[in-house]
């Protein structure tokens, strides 16, 4: 693989990344479009944005979508840390193939699936369907996802860290919150905006579990959808790609700066040896 | 006296590297607990409700199983359960007809997937290692954006009057518009364009760390590209297939967004059917048995797949 790029691979790479990006790309643009018709170019404008913001229902639904999506982030986060560490550091344990395979079964499961058993669930045991149930289902998909991201940080550190706070004293606990936490922290940052993300993203769950007075931005988005392509909708999915790539590149360019901060230190602690 | 002691004498970095039983037990229980509560038991409530009979009531199904009346409720209860939903699924020929059409289109479009993505894999692994990290950001990029979202995108671009078919027209490609919107090819298209990255990331990984002295070695001794390729770098990549085919495979086969936007009617899939079944129709012990015969069908890939997944943590750890 050192001969470089071939032509071949140009044009693999030029269709494939065009390919992801024009649709998007083309709803941005149409968002601005001054014309109500969707296919007509009419001059640039944004009106659609004004008009949102007097929308009551979407101002209303996108509260109850970032309400949902903090709180199950945060929930999520801390259950898919300790996941993680359960299946990477508790070593054998009864009922371990289990566990692991319900972290990762969630990752493939069909959203009609896990929608249609968790309304089950809450509608057998008496739970009124609402906010509640909403944010105890998206915290169970996130929480998987969380779990897989720490996981693969947890597997790759250097044990002897660890070992060597232990050996000098240091109470497993304080252990924990010193040494491991800080060197698993950028995962368990990309683990919260994973599950954050998935939170506001979901719509097929969402519909199952949510009950009166708790609709998102997806089932609002997707009750308009079904009646036809709307600028103002584009408004708003514009509005939403804007705020999670920036999110996604800010987070990528902060680990990235961590990790070469941690290399730096790393070759300046092995030079002082 | 020194008897006594002897339990306390051993290293304190010993006694402190154990954490105390209960402590690993309860670090162990929570996210165990919270998973067989919300993740498995409701798989189990599916079942039972998938043999349970459809009734008009809130909730819509008999019988309930009421702990009040104690060993008659349960006898009453289990004497009520029944195989009719499932025979009703075999019956109809809309629900078969629906599972062999979810997984002709979800195998099709695994296909076409793998097709698209192994170039721009293989590419993005030869690219110079300085714009790799751009490459692979730029792939995981669409998959942060809602899937809704990007379905919605190619409503505007598929539609009879949308922006493909006035681009064809426009440049006179075509003297009639395309008809792709609500048929299978757009659900086709949308799937394919959905779960990308998914196929993508997998590939990327296996072939970034061939080792290419095996292509030198295959080369000095007189192999042509293309035939290296064939027996050394697909044979070396094929974890990433396989990853990247289940990826994509599994959520495709009960997909209910994709074929409910871009397919219109007479796009018939299994996710779509069940989620009829329970919002329009109400009917939630037939929608409760599509999903266990849905989840019967998915059950072999799906422990294939974390097989695989947790054999990945077993070689790291």
């Amino acid at each position: 693989m050192r001969k470089g790029l071939s032509g071949v691979n140009i044009v693999a790479l030029t269709f494939g990344f065009a390919f992801l990006y024009l649709p998007i790309l083309l709803l941005v643009i149409y968002s601005f479009n001054a014309s109500q018709l969707v296919t007509v170019w009419g001059g640039f404008s944004t009106r659609w944005y004004v008009s949102l913001f007097h929308n009551e229902q979407l101002l209303e639904a996108a509260w109850v979508t970032i309400r949902v999506g903090l709180l199950s982030a945060t929930v999520a986060t801390v259950l898919g840390t300790l996941a993680a560490i359960t299946l990477v550091r508790m070593g054998r344990f009864p009922g371990r193939t289990l566990f692991s395979g319900m972290v990762y079964a969630p990752l493939v499961m069909p959203e009609v699936i896990t929608g249609l058993s968790m309304l089950l669930l809450f509608v057998a045991i008496g739970l009124d369907r609402g906010f509640i149930t909403l944010a105890l289902a998206h915290i169970t998909f996130s929480m998987c996802f969380v779990a897989v991201v720490v996981q693969s940080r947890l597997i790759s550190f250097d044990r002897s860290l660890e070992e060597a706070a232990l050996d000098l004293g240091c109470t497993p606990f304080k252990t924990f919150f010193v040494i491991t936490l800080p060197i698993i922290l950028p995962a368990i940052v990309s683990g919260w905006m994973l599950a954050f993300t998935l939170s506001i993203d979901d719509l097929v769950i969402s519909q199952f579990t949510t009950g009166p007075g708790a609709t998102t931005l997806p089932m609002r988005i997707y009750s308009s959808v079904r009646l036809g392509v709307k600028p103002e909708i584009n408004a708003v999915c514009t509005i939403l790609i804007a705020i999670v790539t920036t999110g996604v590149i800010i987070a990528s360019i902060a680990t990235k700066r961590a990790e070469n901060e941690r290399m730096k230190a790393e070759r300046a602690a092995a030079a002082g040896r | 006296m020194t008897d006594a002691a002897a339990p306390d004498a051993s290293p304190p970095a010993r006694a402190a590297a154990a954490p105390g039983r209960w402590k690993r037990w309860l670090l162990i229980a929570i996210p165990y607990c919270w998973l067989l509560a919300l993740f498995l038991a409701p798989f189990f409530i599916v079942l039972k409700i998938s043999v349970s009979d459809t009734v008009i009531a809130q909730p819509p199904y008999e019988p309930v199983l009421d702990l009040s009346q104690g060993w008659q409720g349960i006898k009453d209860w289990w004497s009520a359960l029944d195989l009719e939903n499932y025979s009703a699924l075999f019956d109809d020929e809309l629900y078969l007809a629906s599972y062999l059409s979810s997984l002709k289109i979800a195998t099709i479009s695994t296909l076409l997937t793998l097709a698209i993505a192994y170039p721009m894999a293989y590419g993005m692994a030869r690219a110079p290692k300085s714009i790799r990290p751009t490459l692979l950001m730029a792939v995981i990029l669409p998959f942060w954006t809602s899937l809704l979202i990007r379905v919605y995108a190619w409503i505007g671009i598929l539609n009879p009057d949308g922006l493909l078919n006035a681009f064809l027209l426009w440049a006179r490609v075509i003297n009639e518009p395309l008809y792709i919107m609500n048929t299978e090819t757009a659900v086709y298209i949308g799937i394919v364009y959905s779960y990308l990255p998914f196929m993508v990331l997998p590939l990327y990984a296996s072939l970034e760390k061939l080792d290419e002295t095996l292509l030198e070695a295959a080369a000095d001794l007189g192999c042509p590209p293309w035939k290296a390729f064939w027996k050394i770098t697909v044979p070396l990549s094929l974890p990433g297939v396989i990853a990247g085919c289940f990826l994509v495979f599994i959520p495709a086969v009960g997909e209910f967004v994709i074929p409910d936007l871009l397919g219109g009617s007479e796009t018939l899939m299994i996710g779509k059917t069940l989620y009829n079944e329970f919002f329009l129709n109400r009917d939630w012990p037939v929608s409760s048995a599509i999903a266990v015969l849905l989840l019967l069908v998915l059950v072999v890939p799906i422990a294939i797949y974390n097989n695989i997944q947790a054999r990945e943590i077993g070689d790291k750890a």
